[in-house]
């Protein structure tokens, strides 16, 4: 056992432990006072007085919350089931196969995390507009993967990398159909980075603002278009009681995968290429 | 009960020229141990799967008691394969692994388990069905891969490679165990290897593949005794050729006349023999006796390996380290090469 030391690294350590706490955990601090507070004034170090009042108008019919987190859910889920659907073949292309142009496709794959969404979504309006998905849910739905589909893609590349399809073959010998083998050796061997790509999915597609806004045209409601209406009208209160609802799936999801998420992982392999 | 036949069987990689396997015709008989032997590389593996139904050959067929299986899933074909490397399921139990490819067929789960049971029985590992893959040791995944195959009671057994990741006495234990199995369920067998020792201990019959074509399909014996050329005697360890023309009982070389046996065939060739065979002589009047000087001595324990030069013909020969004794490098000593131990090549 060797003795902790004061050392150059170790103040770095802490150091670097004090950014990470300003700047990710104390933030919601203020908005979760804020949802209890009947008006906070400088310079008042905690409100004086307090009431339920944004967490009863927030769950009320009127306010359209509930709606929206409704919406919002089915949205995030539609996107990274599709984004299952799609990341999975095509992480096992990338991963698995050498082909030519694949590192063009790789690039392709990542444009949408490097080209600003805004640009590509000008484009798209355009096309969505002809083909009538402007203002619907299933047109947000689709804009989305842009967004998530690299997510799931690189995981799943990364979890091919380390797939040994021999596996399958095995399996076929001793008689499993093609769906059997899949549901019995491929799948079991691949969850890890069906969780975490799918988990990254939802948060991605939780967190869009910008692609709802444009394709969705001011029809599709979901949770942060609702909260910045707020946060713009001045409301604090009710904008931290909706605020502490939307942080929610993004805490519960680091604490389910936190397991997961360790860089020895295969399933966090693929952000290397990020 | 089957037996296998390969006809004319061919596999070429998209994107490349040379093939894998080149018209490679084969009878295996029903309930024999078979191997295909050859280097790495050599199309054996390729062969293997597609006999399995795991690779579609470019042309040629593959029958099983005349019937061709091409159009069978490798799921229907009743032909089961043991990797190299075992793959072990392992998100399964031992147990589960080897009932899979049961409850594959839909069988009835207290049936599977009484035959997971009689086999773990069978493969020695009584007590380890709930263990996981990874806890196990090589020999004892390989016993669990191949319960996993033969629970299914296959037409075909397919094993590739299946001593080679074996320690040496692991190896013995293993192949008595493949044997034992193999004879008492009287499963046609094929093996792959690249091993000569692994077939020649293991196989009813040899199949020797170099270069994608198959040189010479034997027994074991016939191997060491009657090689087709220099490529298979070199293949099974001998480097001893001498070339000249054989005619009538007599060799005709660089060495001069040597006595031959009476049925091998006339014409050019390589005199071969195994260096085990090579007698050391006193007395140097007797028929095929030569002068050899010794150019090296290499002990190996049991046995002494001499490297000797008669005239221009390097050969090699095996001696019991008392003959050898005494017996220093630059030494002239005699060899005979009896007649009965001489085989032409091609």
């Amino acid at each position: 056992m060797s003795t902790r030391k004061n050392t150059p690294l170790q103040s770095l350590r802490v150091l670097s432990g004090i950014v990470l706490i300003t700047w990710l955990v104390l933030p919601p601090i203020p908005l979760a006072i804020w949802s209890f507070a009947k008006g906070w004034y400088f310079p008042d170090i905690l409100p004086k007085r307090w009431t339920l009042n944004a967490w009863e108008y927030t769950f009320s019919n009127t306010a359209g919350v509930i709606d929206s987190l409704w919406i919002t859910i089915w949205i995030s889920l539609a996107a990274t089931f599709l984004s299952i659907l799609i990341g999975v073949p095509a992480g096992r292309a990338l991963g698995m196969y050498k082909f030519k142009g694949k590192e063009f496709i790789e690039l392709l794959i990542l444009a949408p995390v490097i080209v600003p969404g805004i640009a590509v979504v000008l484009g798209i309006h355009s096309v969505f507009l002809f083909m009538g998905l402007t203002n619907t849910v299933t047109g947000v739905i689709l804009v989305h993967l842009i967004p998530t589909l690299p997510y799931m893609t690189l995981v799943m590349s990364g979890i091919f990398a380390n797939y040994d399809a021999a596996f399958e073959d095995q399996a076929r010998s001793l008689g499993a159909s093609p769906f059997k083998t899949f549901w019995y050796v491929t799948l079991p061997a691949i969850m890890p980075g069906i969780i975490v790509g799918g988990l990254f999915a939802f948060l991605v597609s939780w967190s869009q603002y910008i692609l709802t806004l444009l394709i969705g045209g001011g029809r599709v409601i979901t949770l942060p278009l609702l909260l910045f209406n707020f946060a713009t009208s001045g409301r604090n209160d009710i904008t931290g009681a909706i605020g502490m609802i939307y942080i929610l799936p993004g805490i519960v999801i680091l604490l389910l995968t936190a397991k997961h998420l360790s860089g020895r992982s295969g399933a966090v392999g693929g952000f290397g290429q990020i | 009960m089957t037996h296998v036949s390969l006809k004319n069987l061919s596999k070429i990689y998209p994107g490349t020229q040379m093939p894998a396997l080149d018209n490679l015709s084969l009878e295996i008989p029903t309930g024999e141990l078979t191997a295909l032997l050859g280097p790495s590389g050599c199309g054996k593996t390729t062969t293997m799967k597609m006999i399995a139904g795991l690779l579609e050959p470019s042309s040629g067929d593959i029958t099983f008691d005349g019937k061709s299986v091409l159009d069978e899933k490798p799921e229907d074909r009743g032909a089961v394969m043991v990797f190299q490397n075992y793959l072990l399921f392992p998100y399964m139990s031992v147990a589960e692994n080897i009932g899979f490819g049961l409850k594959m067929r839909k069988t009835d789960p207290n049936q599977i388990k009484k035959r997971v049971g009689e086999m773990l029985d069978m493969v020695k590992l009584p007590d380890l069905g709930n263990r996981k893959p990874s806890e196990l040791s090589g020999g004892q995944q390989q016993r669990v891969a191949l319960a996993r195959a033969l629970i299914i009671q296959p037409d075909v057994l397919l094993l590739d490679e299946p001593l080679s990741n074996l320690d040496a006495h692991l190896r013995l234990e293993m192949r008595d165990l493949i044997r034992s199995l193999q004879q008492e369920m009287k499963i046609t067998t094929i093996f792959v290897t690249h091993d000569q020792e692994e077939a020649v201990v293991l196989a009813d019959k040899i199949a020797l593949i170099l270069d994608g074509k198959m040189k010479q399909y034997d027994t074991p014996q016939a191997f060491y005794d009657a090689p087709i050329d220099e490529a298979t005697a070199r293949f099974f360890g001998s480097q001893n050729f001498i070339h000249g023309s054989a005619k009538d009982g007599i060799f005709e070389s660089s060495l001069g006349k040597i006595s031959i046996p009476k049925n091998i065939k006339t014409g050019q060739g390589a005199l071969t023999f195994r260096p085990e065979n090579v007698q050391i002589q006193q007395d140097g009047s007797k028929d095929n006796t030569f002068t050899a000087s010794v150019d090296n001595i290499i002990y190996l324990g049991t046995q002494t390996r001499l490297k000797l030069k008669l005239s221009d013909v390097e050969i090699d020969a095996i001696v019991n380290p008392r003959e050898a004794q005494g017996l220093s490098i630059g030494d002239q000593i005699n060899i005979r090469l009896p007649a009965e131990i001489l085989w032409k090549v091609n």
